[in-house]
């Protein structure tokens, strides 16, 4: 999570250069006139719009970016969302949906002339299915909650990304989340069966299904990481596995980050598909160590977690392929946890790794790009040249196993010119990790963070298409506008374009 | 032979004249899966990708391949069994020129569906040629992705509706050391039972099928996880496995054989769902999937899917105006206007999985 950034000390970030959609003051006879159409039928307390009251909504996990709402919303039923949905449609009202606001993107940036629905009283799990393996939940229920209500079966709900104790299934639903166990299980598209929503024009849908597969286009693949800007979550089944028996984690250091990431290949090429497998770089283990005492060892240049779960027989074979390939990979130093408390000793750095860096430096940035994991060793060599370039340090966490890779940026949000740098620093990983063939976000969503970045990713024949899809599900462009998908005017202004072929990418749009 | 990127430019010219005639193409290569689905109402032309052929990149370490959407299936196993590695979702060929493309436009997952996860949850990229001859590139060829709309995971079962699929990228896993299948007398409710209780427990079932009072189970993983579940869960090994889940696989089987010209329904149900008693019945995905023989009608056929929340297909020998489950109204109008944004002239498949559209 970001460090709150003081608002009187904003710098000029990117989207304020270029002004986001929705931003600015309030607009109170409008304020006035859809507060009264939506306490037509939702309780007092269920509808703020006092500057007092809205402010706690100003923004989400990315603290950079603020905007006072004009309107929030805390429906308690279906039907309230449905009718929230009718009377913002008919008055031409933008929707923001929003969670429990952890996410790290913006998605959940309120729009100023619009409505922030909070779907936080949605909060009930509605039926835990045992035989069938899943539960239905609302989608205020936080992830870490269903698997709290199902451990006593033995089962849990795999995805787990680092804010799990807080974020919801909703929000999850909405950024197609991650987490350390996703090689193995797999993300929020894996593990949500089915999703049922209210459309911006009121009427209530399902995509997907408890059967295995549904009638039609796949559109749950659709509305799975699509930010809240197709469809408003209002119930999901989710799908329960269970429990392993038995979980070990192997710790290995490396004297070269490139030969930890030739290790992290060798694994997968053994046939071997780890539960979880996490890298730490030598700053990274140096800002944690002091923080948890794991152990770790601070000599290293990168260390190496990789977790095996299943039954007994399965963990003692699979550890004891993994060590031996981790040794014959010039693992200098190799540890096998031999309790559940070791276990969680030499895991707890790497979950704490987000807070450990807020003791080191003021502020940090997180970013979240994917690369192939063959390019690691040169990426990681490429941000080491940014830290010289921007005078700013960096840290980088990695889950290995699948190429997500999470700098985080060290800077000072009271001093603009550090602001800047580490927002320049940033775009400069993100549009590296595009160069090598990755993506600039894996599981924290585009948001309003990395809208620029987009025009970088897709060809404008490709943007358009995304704004087909969601003018399919919102034909009017109210929910979440401007969020997520650039329009080309705003990839013209911000100057820097998907080129390929050597044709840049909107050749008849002015330059600025 | 053409380049790659000749081969799509005479594609795009292909499309593009298209659009000029107001002329209708089916999308079609080595035609295994012609029986499913709608028929199409006119008698278009054909759009044949076979000509876009090969596999682009394939790097085992990464757990990813890419590969042109006419490059044969068997041509793509080929190469992942020299790395030990396999498609998890065990697509069925239902013929010796299966094809990439077919695989993911059909979306149609073989026996190892319930427990590795369908053709779209493998889907990590791909391109489009749209109805416009524009190609859209989607996704990536990493595992995890979530800039834009996750547009390639659903072009899996979109039966070409939205446009010709260019390149594919697929997450490939490797294959298990061992397999063993065990088989078990049990009458249909009690294998629903127990397959569905079996998936809360850590075991590695990789398959289920029950057919004429008999449970096959097909284990899947390390010499040590095998050994040890087989142990747990007793039963009679079956001889001739391999050959047993091929013949479900391919539906080469004697139940899906020997029944022309009654209707083959594939039903689509919570896989915990109680016997259906609709006839002559084949169980895979541990109850999820259910082939059923009848010659009932359609409605009631549909009537019994939706009751359990679930859903019918005429799959093979149906001569039904829609062998797809209808759809709600909202669902349709979304679906319509996917329809019109990237195919807006309609060339492409008309029909196929929505008639009239």
């Amino acid at each position: 999570m970001n460090a709150p950034l003081p608002q009187q000390h904003a710098p000029q970030l990117l989207a304020e250069r270029i002004p986001l959609e929705g931003t600015g003051a309030v607009d109170v006879e409008r304020q006035r006139a859809v507060v009264a159409a939506l306490k037509a039928f939702l309780p007092d307390d269920c509808v703020l719009w006092r500057e007092e009251d809205t402010r706690p909504y100003e923004c989400d996990g990315l603290t950079m970016y603020r905007q006072l709402p004009m309107i929030v919303a805390l429906p308690e039923t279906e039907d309230q969302v449905a009718r929230i949905a009718r009377v913002c449609f008919e008055m031409q009202v933008p929707i923001v949906p929003r969670g429990a606001g952890t996410g790290l993107s913006g998605g959940a940036l309120p729009h100023g002339r619009g409505v922030l629905l909070s779907l936080t009283k949605f909060n009930r799990i509605l039926k835990i299915d045992r035989l069938a393996c899943t539960a239905v939940v609302q989608p205020g229920v936080r992830n870490l909650a269903i698997s709290d209500a199902v451990s006593h079966l033995s089962l849990y709900y795999a995805p787990d990304p680092s804010s799990q104790i807080a974020c919801t299934i909703g929000g999850n639903i909405a950024e197609n989340s991650g987490g350390v166990h996703c090689l193995k299980y797999g993300l929020t598209l894996h593990n949500v069966l089915r999703v049922r929503g209210v459309t911006v024009e009121g009427e209530v849908i399902e995509v997907g299904s408890e059967a295995f597969d549904s009638p039609g286009l796949d559109l749950l693949s659709l509305v799975m990481g699509s930010e809240g800007m197709l469809l408003i979550t209002t119930e999901a089944t989710v799908k329960l596995l269970p429990k392993p028996v038995c979980q070990q984690v192997v710790m290995a250091s490396f004297d070269d980050v490139g030969k930890g990431g030739d290790a992290v290949a060798a694994v997968i090429a053994a046939g071997i598909i780890p539960a979880g497998m996490e890298m730490m770089d030598k700053p990274a283990v140096a800002a944690v160590e002091p923080f948890v005492d794991a152990g770790y060892d601070l000599d290293a240049e990168s260390i190496l977690l990789v977790e095996s779960d299943g039954t007994r027989e399965e963990v003692d074979e699979e550890i004891a392929h993994i060590e031996a390939v981790l040794r014959a990979n010039g693992a200098t130093r190799l540890e096998v946890s031999q309790s559940d408390a070791e276990r969680h000793r030499f895991w707890a750095g790497r979950k704490a790794a987000f807070p450990a860096m807020g003791r080191i430096s003021p502020d940090y940035y997180c970013m979240d790009g994917t690369i192939p994991r063959k390019r690691l060793g040169e990426v990681l060599k490429a941000i080491g040249a940014m830290e010289v370039k921007y005078g700013l340090r960096c840290a980088n966490v990695f889950h290995a196993g699948d190429g997500n890779l999470h700098p985080l940026i060290m800077f000072d949000s009271n001093d603009n010119d550090s602001s800047m740098r580490a927002e320049q620093f940033g775009f400069e990983i993100l549009e590296l990790s595009i160069a090598v063939g990755g993506t600039v976000t894996g599981e924290h969503g585009v948001g309003v963070e990395k809208i620029h970045q987009m025009c970088q990713q897709f060809d404008a024949s490709t943007l358009e298409s995304f704004f087909a899809v969601k003018r399919a599900f919102d034909p009017a462009g109210l929910l979440n506008p401007g969020k997520a998908i650039p329009t080309l005017t705003r990839c013209a202004e911000y100057g820097k374009m998907h080129v390929k072929g050597g044709q840049l990418a909107f050749p008849h749009l002015p330059r600025f | 032979m053409l380049a790659p990127n000749e081969v799509v430019r005479s594609l795009q010219e292909r499309v593009r004249s298209a659009a000029a005639n107001r002329e209708q193409l089916v999308i079609r290569a080595g035609g295994t899966k012609d029986f499913y689905g709608n028929r199409t109402d006119a008698t278009p032309g054909q759009l044949d990708p076979r000509k876009y052929c090969g596999i682009l990149d394939y790097e085992p370490t990464e757990l990813c391949l890419t590969a042109c959407s006419g490059t044969p299936l068997v041509e793509l196993e080929r190469a992942l069994e020299k790395h030990n590695q396999m498609l998890a979702f065990e697509p069925p060929h239902f013929g010796s020129t299966a094809t990439l493309g077919g695989v993911i436009a059909s979306g149609i997952s073989g026996p190892r569906r319930a427990s590795a996860g369908s053709v779209r949850d493998f889907v990590l990229g791909a391109t489009l040629l749209d109805g416009r001859g524009n190609v859209l590139t989607f996704g990536g060829k990493v595992m995890k992705n979530v800039a834009g709309y996750d547009v390639s995971r659903a072009l899996a079962g979109s039966l070409g509706t939205l446009g010709l699929i260019l390149d594919v990228s697929l997450k490939v896993v490797p294959r298990p050391a061992v397999e063993q299948t065990l088989k078990f007398e049990l009458a249909e409710s009690e294998a629903i039972q127990l397959t569905n209780s079996w998936a809360g427990q850590p075991l590695p079932v990789s398959a289920t099928a029950w057919l004429d009072g008999v449970l096959s189970v097909r284990l899947s993983g390390s010499n040590a996880g095998v050994r040890a579940a087989c142990a747990k869960l007793g039963g009679d090994p079956l001889n001739s496995a391999a050959e047993f889940w091929d013949q479900l696989r391919e539906q080469t089987h004697a139940f899906f054989t020997n029944t022309d010209p009654v209707p083959v329904w594939r039903l689509s149900v919570p896989p915990s769902t109680a016997p259906l008693n609709l006839g002559a019945t084949l169980i895979e995905w541990r109850g999820g999937q259910r082939w059923i023989c009848s010659t009932a009608h359609a409605a009631e056929i549909r009537a019994c899917a939706e009751a359990a929340g679930g859903h019918a297909t005429a799959f093979r020998n149906g001569t039904f105006s829609n062998v797809f489950h209808p759809l709600s109204p909202a669902l349709q109008q979304i679906h319509r206007r996917l329809k019109d944004e990237f195919d807006p002239m309609r060339l492409f498949n008309p029909g196929r999985m929505i008639p009239n559209a």
